[in-house]
């Protein structure tokens, strides 16, 4: 098995912290892993990315040439990287501003309203862990329980509330996308 | 053994704190600040360590200097435009038999250049870089594994030979994350002899580069170049991927390795028989395992993040033994495995 | 039996200096190491020697050294320093390595308020390559780079660094003094010691700017160039103590130990 993925949106939405998060569960549950993030002036005038593969093997190169996966959280995310997904592949969208969809036909497309959805569990800035809960259920990637877990090992010794919150937040996207 | 994520710049910082480093100065320079950041913030959590904002990359590696001089396990850390700052204290370090471990994290130049991976400081790093006739051993590791374990391995081999030790690596080795598991360090070995702790109530000593005559500066060059021999002999690594009945190598270091690695796997599924010969020290070179295998395959492509450096030295290892081609994507561009997979794929149908 | 009146301290090796006739260096020399001596610090000292006629500082004094690059002396002196806080650390640095190449690291180490001694051999020319204009060389100063007397309007004028020093927050101490005369000896002497008990205390940055001869390329006799410090080098360079920050410093060291 051999999964890459690439996160893109805004700076601010969260974009690293998911492919962080993802980075950190498949190592958790044995896996090989690298987080590869855009850097610099890259990052400047606010879009960031970040690669993730992960194997059950030696990760020969970090840098994807056709990803499986790709979420996207802005639009101009998708303008980028929607033809770079492999045949066959996945695109989780934010179509909470993403009005626009992928026009290829051999990939699945998962809209997620994780924007609106975050402000329903109360709290914008979550939209980018709603989006990790229905890429975990769709991928499969790494069992809920170890990325919850991972996502707690990261947040470190911030509020038990924010912990209630962020696994809210993961089961809304969970539940959201259906089996 | 616990295994954590981190990036690339972290862990040589987390690593050469763990392996006794106890003295850090930097300037700031992208891509390796979260490096020096990481110094700053662990240093003074460490009984003795000392953490410097230099005013400038020349002033940092004259800090490390003075350190290291008094028995201080020390690191200085920069990116391309920095290093070349650094060169006359490099020199001076080779002189003076002074241990030390410098990074480059190296971006695209020449000049300012930008800030994205590539591999074009190859000839400063294996050629000395300073003034002078000296070599520093230079790693040019390929994964966060690598890293943490060769940044270890560069203050040992500092020590041992009492010489300065680079690690080469790129924009890209320094954001990128991998988990990584930090092995114990060896204890230290470095004689009081070496370091100047003031004379106390014995003989003063001194450590000095200039050598005004001109038969005795010849004799210290040789004795320098006495120790390199001893170096290229003992020191050289390199790895071999699906070498053993190859029709063609690569020959690849650091970022340019890992897209290598992941273009002949590629290769490999479509029935082509591609490997991958990767140098691990950029100096000493391993030439002859290079021209070894050289009895076995006839065909190399050299790939680098640049217009051709390290290609000097495969050519040294094997012009006249096989044959040598290049492909370089210099200036901070990284293909992915798929494109330089097309570019073996059609170097692979004309050999014969 | 005859009484010692004078001898070699301690701190110097047993050899020649290598400097010319009447160079300001062989006195400032010496008054190092009798301080050294004096204070019982030989043993604990680590000298910086710099590039500059002084470079071969190392043959005569008996203490441990480290040399330094042109100018990159107080980065050196502070990774000594900060690596072993307990020793007495200084650098000996001309005024091309302090004020041309070498401004840079002097002027932040002394920003950072290192608790190093800085001695600095202010004799208007680049002395060991040949008596080219140095940042203090004086206007219309004849070096062999200023054939024709520095020219403001083409290099600049006279860079005054105890003055500036004495401005940086970080420095303790600043005086500049000369070794044209005995009386004038005996006052670098002081100063020195002044210098190092600074640091002893661990009070900061320190620094002695010596007004020093160089006869050889100011192409004066030795009394000639004394006299050209008094009548000329001294009103550009005045001396005096610029900066004495001990006592307010100690204080609160005091109050805090
Ligand atoms: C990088 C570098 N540039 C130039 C030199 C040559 N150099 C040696 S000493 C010196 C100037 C010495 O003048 P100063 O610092 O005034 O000391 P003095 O000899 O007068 O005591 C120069 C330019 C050098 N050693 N290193
Ligand atoms: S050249 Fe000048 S500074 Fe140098 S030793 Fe001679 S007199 Fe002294």
């Amino acid at each position: 098995m051999m999964l890459k993925t690439i996160f893109s949106g805004f700076g601010g939405q969260g974009v690293l912290m998911m492919g962080y998060s993802l980075a950190h569960g498949a190592m958790s549950h044995g896996y090989h892993v690298t987080y590869l993030p855009a850097y610099g002036a890259e990052v400047r005038g606010g879009t960031a990315n970040c690669t993730v593969a992960v194997a059950d093997e030696e990760i020969t190169s970090p840098v994807s040439s056709e990803p499986d996966n790709l979420v996207v959280m802005n639009s101009p995310s998708l303008t980028t990287f929607q033809n770079k997904v492999t045949h066959g592949g996945i695109i989780f969208l934010n179509s909470s501003i993403i009005d626009a969809r992928p026009s290829r036909q051999d990939i699945k497309v998962y809209a997620v309203p994780c924007g609106d959805m975050a402000q329903e569990v109360g709290n914008i800035r979550v939209a980018n862990i709603i989006m990790m809960g229905a890429f975990i259920k769709k991928t499969g990637v790494v069992p809920a329980d170890i990325y919850l877990k991972s996502l707690e090992t990261i947040m470190g010794s911030k509020k038990k509330s924010a912990a209630e919150v962020n696994r809210k937040a993961f089961a809304a996207g969970y539940d959201f996308v259906k089996d | 053994m616990n295994k954590v994520l981190m990036s690339g710049n972290n862990i040589i910082a987390e690593a050469a704190i763990r392996a006794g480093c106890r003295f850090y100065a930097g300037y700031p320079i992208t891509p390796q600040n979260e490096l020096t950041e990481y110094m700053a913030e662990h240093m003074r959590n460490v009984e003795g360590g000392v953490f410097v904002q230099s005013e400038s990359e020349i002033a940092a590696i004259h800090m490390i200097i003075g350190a290291s001089a008094t028995g201080a396990r020390v690191m200085t850390s920069s990116s391309s435009p920095g290093i070349s700052l650094k060169q006359e204290g490099i020199s001076s370090m080779a002189a003076c038999e002074l241990p030390g471990v410098i990074v480059n994290i190296m971006r695209g130049g020449p000049g300012l250049g930008n800030i994205r991976p590539a591999q074009g400081d190859y000839f400063q790093a294996t050629r000395g870089g300073g003034h002078g006739d000296y070599r520093t051993i230079v790693y040019g590791p390929a994964t966060c594994q690598e890293l943490a374990d060769l940044t270890m391995n560069a203050f040992d081999l500092a020590d041992l030979y009492r010489t300065p030790v680079m690690i080469l690596a790129d924009g890209m080795m320094g954001q990128m994350m991998e988990p990584v598991v930090f092995k114990k360090p060896k204890p230290r070995q470095y004689s009081e002899k070496f370091m100047l702790r003031g004379a106390g109530q014995g003989k003063s000593k001194f450590f000095r580069g200039l050598i005004l005559d001109a038969i005795d500066m010849e004799e210290h060059n040789w004795k320098l170049e006495r120790k390199y021999q001893v170096i290229i002999k003992k020191e050289t690594l390199h790895e071999e991927y699906k070498t053993e009945d190859a029709e063609l190598v690569i020959v690849a270091y650091g970022t340019a390795a890992r897209i290598a690695k992941g273009a002949i796997k590629r290769l490999r599924e479509n029935g082509m028989k591609v490997g991958l010969f990767r140098p691990i020290t950029l100096w000493p070179f391993p030439e002859l395992k290079l021209r070894a295998l050289s009895k076995k395959v006839k065909n190399y492509l050299v790939f680098e993040l640049s217009t051709g450096q390290m290609l000097d030295d495969v050519r040294l290892a094997l012009q006249g033994y096989a044959a040598i081609d290049f492909h370089g994507r210099p200036g901070g561009v990284v293909p992915t495995p798929a494109e330089l997979a097309n570019v073996i794929a059609r170097h692979y149908e004309t050999i014969d | 039996m005859a009484k010692k009146v004078f001898g070699r301290p301690e701190s110097l090796k047993e050899t020649y200096f290598h400097y010319c006739p009447g160079c300001g260096h062989s006195i400032a020399h010496r008054l190092v190491a009798e301080v050294i001596d004096e204070l019982g610090i030989r043993g604990t000292t680590i000298g910086v020697p710099p590039a500059g006629c002084a470079v071969l500082a190392y043959n005569y004094f008996d203490i441990d050294m480290l040399e330094a690059q042109h100018g990159r002396g107080p980065a050196t002196a502070t990774g000594i320093k900060r690596a072993l806080p307990d020793r007495i650390v200084f650098s000996y640095q001309g005024d091309g390595d302090l004020a041309a190449i070498g401004m840079a690291e002097s002027f932040h180490a002394a920003n950072r308020g290192e608790n190093i001694t800085v001695i600095f051999i202010n004799n208007a020319v680049y002395g060991m390559t040949g008596g080219q204009m140095a940042p203090t060389t004086m206007l219309d100063q004849r070096t062999t780079t200023s054939p024709a007397g520095r020219n403001k309007i083409l290099d600049g004028y006279p860079v005054k660094v105890s003055e500036i020093f004495s401005q940086l927050q970080g420095t303790t101490y600043v005086e500049r003094v000369t070794v044209n005369s005995p009386a004038s000896v005996n006052k670098t002497k002081k100063a020195l010691k002044k210098a190092f008990q600074c640091q002893i205390d661990g009070l900061g940055f320190s620094l002695v700017e010596i007004l020093s001869p160089c006869p050889t390329n100011w192409k004066m006799t030795s009394v000639a160039s004394c006299k050209w410090i008094d009548e000329v080098m001294s009103k550009e360079f005045p001396l005096g103590v610029f900066k004495d920050n001990i006592a307010a410093v100690k204080k609160p060291a005091e109050a805090a130990s």
